[in-house]
């Protein structure tokens, strides 16, 4: 570890929580229907977009007419989308004349999709046209929208004294796109193509190397999905390897740009919730732990991915960090960034191999997906959040003897239960799956690493489809039916559960009257109410997963330190 | 029902905005605006296309430089890593295999001087770019091969080392396409 290395890292943290500040402003007035300075543009756009889809923008909707277009969206999508990967072999736009994919796998991908999730079982170059990466892009642009506006009904909800109404969710839907995620992709991507991605229909260029050999290099329209991989922290990239691969991320200028592109939707919302319930404070405790959890997990893996493996040094004398799947142009602090807030935001695109991080190293990104809070996906992210501030709010109310309350409004035990069936369906999906493949012969032949990281292969799928990631422990070999299919449920089950328990708070919290501050009242907005927070957040991650991560990642990082290799 | 034609129409639309206008507006103004980078930055040599600046290619000539280990044999249309654990045999016998290459080719450095980045593959089996240790390590190779003086090698060497992103973020960094188009370019003169 050097200072110059813990700057990088912190320089782009700041970036990222900066940036956080304004966008959320400007996302703030975009869903309470302020006017900006584009809404001679805007407005004629959207109302032709009303007339297209049919919808009445002036309509209101409670909980439950907002949830039955985003499952229905859901559904409709993610059918096209299937549909699309099952024929993409017989439809145009195949330069490199690749295959459709069979049933199993198109499920999976399409429910990976559709959740934001971009597991991906398949190798971009040569698993996917032309036309099936369009129609990915297609699903990452849609996907967060839905889990953005789901976010900004339940702020809605918070918000309101005694109306069941959260909005329309057409308008928000509607604007998500054209005034959000298009403007900004757009501008970003122009830029990334400035700073080296290509984007081109042409197919792949063979050329006669220096040495004479033919090399066959893929590219395609690369700038135009990497935004929205990013921002929309769904994290599927062009190539096999991602965002290590040196045409999606060609200099470490634009691992910054993308670092920030992922970074920035969660702590929009951060800011936005402050904006809708009229407390800045809350904000700044979220900015300062959540912030807080980053900054520590990152410096362990920036900590344990400097010092390198002992095991090589004992046996073959190479001295330095672990440079094993990673690129020499991000450098360890960049790298070890990239793995901390892609897998805390939920988005899961990777510059560096995460099978071959140390077991430390291995560690953090799996934490911070269990733990859900680390800032979390656009949206989806701030409910998980608030989920456990309802459950903190509950068990301190319990311990002074208050009628627990939050923002104003009374928890009752109908939000309790939803709450905790939110935080509970995770380790459920998590858990059973990942001890059904250890202990089948199916599930174990699926493993690239022996011993204890074969383990750790399987509990990192698990956790990444549970939590709507994406990552993986790419050894893995996770393109067979058993996780083709057991995959494609607990996504689906990762993000819906938990998405409607919120939402129904939501609905149940907007029918509340607003109770005045009393001295009766438990200050929940301070610092010392943050860290019961976190404590709650840590214990409950703790409980949960703990057995599992000393099985995997902590005896292995034991067995490493002691020199012994696995068998 | 109503809200499913909705779904169903939404679909339709978004697809055609999403799925065709917005990526043909990107090629479109990518494409007029930077052409060189958005067709992958091919290079050029004597009016051949050798490959791309971005992308690593197998190099074993002794006159050249060599890019860093690729677990994908440099296969630029499937890349990926190793994905071996730090605790497995295989990635031991992996490393072993580069830096018996490494003492063989450029004999003279012990192993712990010898930067990790050159015997450990990397994420993408296609790291364009090699440390500036890397590349003085090869130089002497590299001399003995061509004629090429060490001292012009190591001019090129700084001359395209890279530093860091508005000098704060990543490494130095040296593009291996660009040192050995500069060999050829001096050689053929």
């Amino acid at each position: 570890m050097t200072f110059e290395g813990i700057m990088q890292i912190l320089s782009v943290i700041a970036i990222i929580f900066a940036i956080g500040i304004p966008l959320g402003g400007y996302m703030y007035r975009v869903y309470t229907g302020r006017r900006s300075w584009l809404e001679p543009v805007f407005v004629p756009t959207e109302r032709f977009f009303y007339r297209l889809v049919g919808v009445n923008p002036a309509a209101q909707m409670d909980w439950r007419a907002y949830l039955k277009p985003i499952l229905l969206v859901s559904f409709v999508v993610m059918m096209f989308a299937y549909a699309m990967w099952r024929l993409m072999g017989h439809l145009p736009l195949n330069p490199d004349g690749n295959k459709s994919m069979p049933p199993e796998l198109a499920f999976n991908t399409a429910a990976s999709f559709i959740t934001t999730t971009n597991w991906q079982n398949y190798g971009g170059e040569t698993g996917m046209t032309y036309l099936g990466q369009l129609a990915a892009i297609v699903v990452q642009f849609v996907a967060p929208a839905l889990g953005m506006v789901a976010a900004v009904a339940f702020l809605r909800g918070l918000a309101n004294d005694r109306s069941s109404n959260v909005g329309n969710f057409w308008v928000d839907f509607i604007k998500t796109f054209t005034r959000i995620l298009i403007p900004i992709c757009l501008v970003s991507a122009i830029v990334l193509v400035g700073l080296g991605v290509p984007d081109t229909f042409l197919g792949a260029a063979k050329v006669h190397t220096l040495q004479g050999a033919v090399q066959t290099i893929s590219r395609g329209p690369v700038a135009a999905q990497v935004p929205i991989m990013q921002l929309g922290n769904n994290g599927g990239g062009w190539f096999n390897a991602n965002l290590s691969h040196p045409l999606a991320d060609p200099t470490a200028l634009t691992d910054v740009i993308e670092l920030v592109l992922m970074g920035v939707g969660p702590t929009a919302f951060l800011v936005m919730f402050g904006h809708f319930i009229r407390s800045r404070k809350w904000t700044a405790i979220f900015y300062v732990f959540i912030g807080g959890m980053l900054v520590a997990g990152t410096m362990v893996i920036y900590a344990s991915e400097s010092a390198g493996n002992p095991i090589l040094h004992h046996v073959l004398g190479v001295t330095g960090p672990n440079m094993e799947g990673k690129e020499v142009r991000f450098g360890i602090p960049l790298s070890s960034l990239f793995v901390a807030v892609t897998a805390g935001t939920d988005t899961g695109a990777v510059n560096a191999m995460h099978d071959s991080l140390t077991p430390l190293g291995g560690l953090v990104p799996m934490a911070n997906m269990m733990l859900m809070v680390v800032l979390g996906g656009e949206g989806v992210g701030l409910l998980s959040i608030i989920m456990f501030l309802i459950i903190t709010v509950f068990l301190s109310g319990l311990m002074v003897g208050r009628t627990p309350e939050i923002f104003g409004k009374k928890i009752e035990s109908r939000e309790i239960k939803l709450a905790v069936l939110a935080m509970l369906s995770s380790p459920v999906t998590l858990l059973i799956p990942t001890a059904i493949a250890v202990m089948t012969k199916t599930g174990v032949s699926s493993m690239e690493n022996p011993g204890l990281h074969g383990f750790s292969e399987v509990l990192y799928a698990f956790t990444s489809m549970t939590f709507n990631n994406g990552s993986a422990f790419g050894g893995l070999g996770g393109n067979t039916p058993f996780f083709n299919l057991v995959g494609g449920v607990v996504m689906l089950l990762g993000r819906y559960i938990s998405m409607i328990a919120m939402l129904a708070i939501a609905g149940s919290l907007a029918m509340k009257p607003r109770i005045p501050v009393s001295a009766g009242t438990l200050k929940t907005d301070t610092f010392t109410f943050g860290w019961i927070w976190v404590a709650v957040v840590v214990i409950v991650g703790a409980l949960t997963f703990f057995p599992a991560l000393a099985i995997g990642p902590i005896a292995e990082q034991i067995q490493m330190v002691s020199g012994h290799l696995s068998q | 029902m109503v809200n499913l034609w909705r779904a169903i129409r939404f679909t339709v639309v978004f697809a055609i905005l999403l799925g065709a206008l917005y990526p043909l507006a990107v090629s479109g103004i990518g494409n007029l605006l930077f052409p060189y980078q958005a067709k992958g930055s091919m290079v050029q040599l004597n009016g051949q296309t050798v490959g791309s600046k971005l992308i690593a290619q197998q190099v074993t000539a002794p006159g050249l430089f060599h890019p860093r280990p690729s677990a994908v044999d440099y296969a630029a249309n499937g890349s990926g890593g190793s994905n071996l654990g730090p605790t497995n045999p295989a990635l031991v016998k992996e490393v072993q295999q580069n830096l018996q290459v490494v003492e063989k080719q450029d004999p003279g450095t012990p192993p712990s001087k010898i930067p990790p980045d050159m015997v450990e593959s990397s994420a993408s089996g296609l790291d364009p770019d090699i440390s500036v240790q890397d590349a003085l390590i090869q130089i002497p190779r590299i001399a003995k091969a061509t004629g090429l003086s060490q001292a012009y090698l190591k001019s090129i060497v700084n001359g395209n080392a890279q530093g860091p992103a508005l000098g704060i973020w990543g490494n130095t960094v040296v593009n291996v396409m660009q040192l050995n188009v500069a060999i050829e370019q001096r050689l053929r003169k």
